[in-house]
């Protein structure tokens, strides 16, 4: 049950090796001790050194289960694995890959396979947990989104829609949810050090990920439908829809 | 019996979860009903609910069934033996009032009569006579509960069925529904009480002034005190103690009707708080204001309300605190840890947290019951408005109060998390092995058991 004060008993992380997603665990952990699952790939060599980092953290157990983003078939069991020892509270929905848009969308089978981990396999994943989550009776779902899927570039479209669609998709799952007890928390954030970006330059407004955490978990126990990391994106945003296609198709983003 | 899903909280109005509720009209009527129950709960358990002035979530199940029991009002008083055969939906009120004309009185009675016999007995709860009558559960000669399979079973505090009886009492309705108890009653001259007020200037002096061996001239006895001032101010008290009136003692005018009792709602707040209003300004404001209006003196005639409940005076009072609602932190500490208490209300003082409704009482020895709350020692109360950062303050006071041998209240806590409260009950194990005897398909859940991992 998530408690009084907001904080979660039980938090799954769908990607249990993505660095963000593991600090906004980390984060709660601060708080309050909570049972941890981790859900990776089965072949995930990070596997054991993020067991060990939420121990460290203060979780009161942690445990794994098998999760194959790309394989939509197998997400059923892997929530039932998930919920194996009772409620979950937190299911943090983490996992994603970066890719080259020039190249994706020259090569129709990987741009594919893609699109199922990035698109597909999120919204797999969040009917499920609408489900599971709606049955009983609470939950807070957190999707990491991304500013990237605000209004997409042509330098990053091919993962930049991938997100709009997740964004989208996110949004208006947590208002069917509504009056169900569950919440939906859609998390934009810009772009945060963690091995995902390793290697690319910082973007304005870049952030490390325990600062980004601290305001995604924020958002989360005070309620809030979508939250932009960090709140000056929210302007960015505006800004760049109102610039008139031409332009912004022009513009060096 | 009627059914829909509606969102429920306790009385601090925070974490709200989706369940059916049904409200059956008879105790017929609900065994009656309860394979159906049973498959509407689809897993998700059932569990019962008063009056719903626990503040945290015992009477409440995410997803599955809460049967209000608040008909059930049936309520015999037999003059002879001096008990009362009361249906779990009675309040305490409506006791009170049916016991009075025969001379009869509630043995126990909470900070509020808006409680029902049922969770009176599930929460075994206590009052302002804590140290000279012990709590509910002790006056309480049988009950009658309903079990996961629907037969209903009679239970006693001693004899074959006395360990279900004790894990019912304090259990938190996990055992079953308790639907009927027979209830030993106090038998009195009047319904007023003799009081005598006395202001204290520190926590030593509100020490001192429980330890000097006056507490035991009094059959009631408790204190409001300061949470906000800085030492020296800080835990000085309005102590508050008297005994149930002889009829010899009251002025001609109310002896005339010496057992009489009107207690009505002067108003009851509407919903429109906004959450900020409970802060330091108005709570320090309120908090002198109480410690100067509190009498001192001797002797003084007074009625229930005044000497007891004046919070029911005012119906609804928690919606002061706005909708982000409040939590109460009760706790309670061995007699030898008094030497906790000065750092206990520094960590609370000191926090940046403001607590204005302070109840502190010297609690006697507790009773056999594995999860009832009430133990010999210092019992301390104070409530705070849901902000950031209280839950770093409440789980510091967690570890204080757990390194001290002390405990937390089921019918208070809605934050803690399992293995401290594990760690306060010491018959928690005990307690957890004759429940699954009594309910091995575990049909009784309340988000509690969930979140305090007591199944």
């Amino acid at each position: 049950m998530i408690n009084a004060t907001a904080n979660p008993q039980r938090i799954v992380l769908f990607g249990g090796t993505s660095d963000l997603g593991l600090e906004i665990v980390a984060t709660y952990l601060r708080q309050f001790p909570a049972h941890v699952v981790l859900a990776t790939r089965a072949q995930s060599t990070d596997r054991a050194a993020a067991e060990e980092r939420m121990r460290a953290e203060g979780a009161r157990s942690v445990r794994t289960v098998d999760f194959d983003a790309a394989d939509p078939a197998s997400h059923a069991a892997t929530v039932e694995a998930a919920w194996a020892d009772g409620d979950v509270d937190v299911a943090i929905v983490a996992f994603g890959q970066l890719g080259d848009a020039d190249r994706l969308w020259r090569d129709q089978p990987r741009l594919v396979d893609f699109m199922t981990v990035n698109f597909t396999g999120a919204v797999s994943l969040g009917a499920l947990l609408a489900n599971r989550m709606t049955a009983q009776g609470h939950g807070q779902m957190i999707v990491l989104s991304s500013v990237a899927g605000d209004r997409v570039r042509r330098s990053n479209f091919v993962y930049g829609s991938a997100k709009a669609g997740l964004d989208a998709f996110f949004t208006n799952l947590g208002d069917a949810l509504d009056r169900t007890g569950v919440r939906v928390l859609v998390a934009r954030p810009g772009m945060v050090r963690t091995a995902m970006t390793a290697g690319l330059k910082d973007a304005p407004l870049t952030q490390d990920p325990d600062v980004a955490a601290r305001q995604i978990v924020a958002a989360a126990q005070q309620g809030r439908r979508v939250v932009w990391v960090p709140a000056a994106f929210r302007l960015v945003s505006l800004v760049l829809h109102h610039i008139p296609g031409p332009i912004f198709r022009r513009l060096p983003l | 019996m009627e059914q829909e899903k509606v969102f429920l909280t306790g009385w601090g109005r925070t974490a709200p979860t989706p369940a059916h509720v049904v409200k059956p009209v008879s105790i017929d009527d609900l065994e009656a009903a309860w394979p159906r129950l049973r498959e509407l709960s689809a897993g998700r358990g059932i569990i019962a609910r008063g009056l719903g002035r626990s503040y945290g979530d015992p009477a409440q199940t995410s997803g599955g069934v809460v049967v209000d029991l608040t008909e059930l009002r049936g309520l015999s008083i037999d003059p002879a033996t001096a008990t009362a055969t009361a249906e779990a939906g009675v309040s305490l009120d409506q006791l009170l009032r049916a016991a009075l004309p025969y001379g009869l009185w509630p043995p126990v009675l909470p900070g509020t009569r808006e409680v029902t016999v049922g969770g009176a007995i599930g929460n075994d709860i206590h009052g302002k006579n804590h140290h000279s009558a012990g709590s509910f559960g002790n006056h309480v000669r049988w009950l009658e509960l309903l079990l996961a399979d629907g037969q209903i079973q009679r239970l006693e505090p001693e004899g074959a069925t006395a360990e279900l009886f004790w894990a019912t009492v304090g259990g938190a309705g996990l055992t079953g529904v308790i639907v009927r108890a027979g209830l030993a009653l106090e038998s009195v001259e009047t319904a007023y009480f003799i009081a005598d007020n006395v202001k204290t200037g520190s926590l030593a002096e509100t020490i001192a002034a429980h330890e000097d061996g006056s507490e035991s001239r009094y059959a009631y006895s408790s204190a409001w005190f300061d949470a906000i001032s800085g030492p020296p101010k800080l835990g000085r008290a309005a102590i508050s103690r008297g005994n149930l009136a002889r009829l010899d003692q009251l002025p001609a005018k109310l002896a005339r009707d010496p057992l009489g009792f009107r207690a009505d709602p002067l108003v009851t707040l509407p919903d429109v708080f906004p959450n900020h209003l409970a802060n330091k300004a108005t709570f320090s404001l309120i908090g002198s204001l109480w410690y100067a209006k509190s009498g001192r003196g001797q002797g003084k005639v007074q009625s229930l309300t005044a000497f007891y409940h004046p919070l029911d005076l005012i119906g609804q009072w928690n919606r002061a605190y706005g909708p982000a609602g409040f939590v109460q932190y009760q706790f309670v500490v061995p007699p030898a840890a008094s030497g906790a208490l000065p750092g206990l209300l520094q960590t609370i003082q000191q926090s940046g947290h403001y607590s204005f409704l302070n109840v502190f009482k010297l609690f006697g020895p507790g009773n056999q019951a594995p999860l009832s709350y009430p133990m010999a020692g210092w019992n301390i109360c104070v409530d705070f408005p849901v902000t950031p950062g209280l839950e770093t303050l409440l789980r510091r006071l967690d570890a204080e109060v757990l390194e001290f041998g002390g405990r937390l209240y089921t019918a208070k806590d809605s934050r803690t998390d399992a293995a401290t409260f594990h760690a306060m009950y010491p018959g928690w194990p005990q307690w957890q092995q004759t429940r699954r005897q009594a309910d091995p398909e575990g049909i009784f859940v309340s988000d509690l058991a969930r979140r305090l991992e007591l199944l």
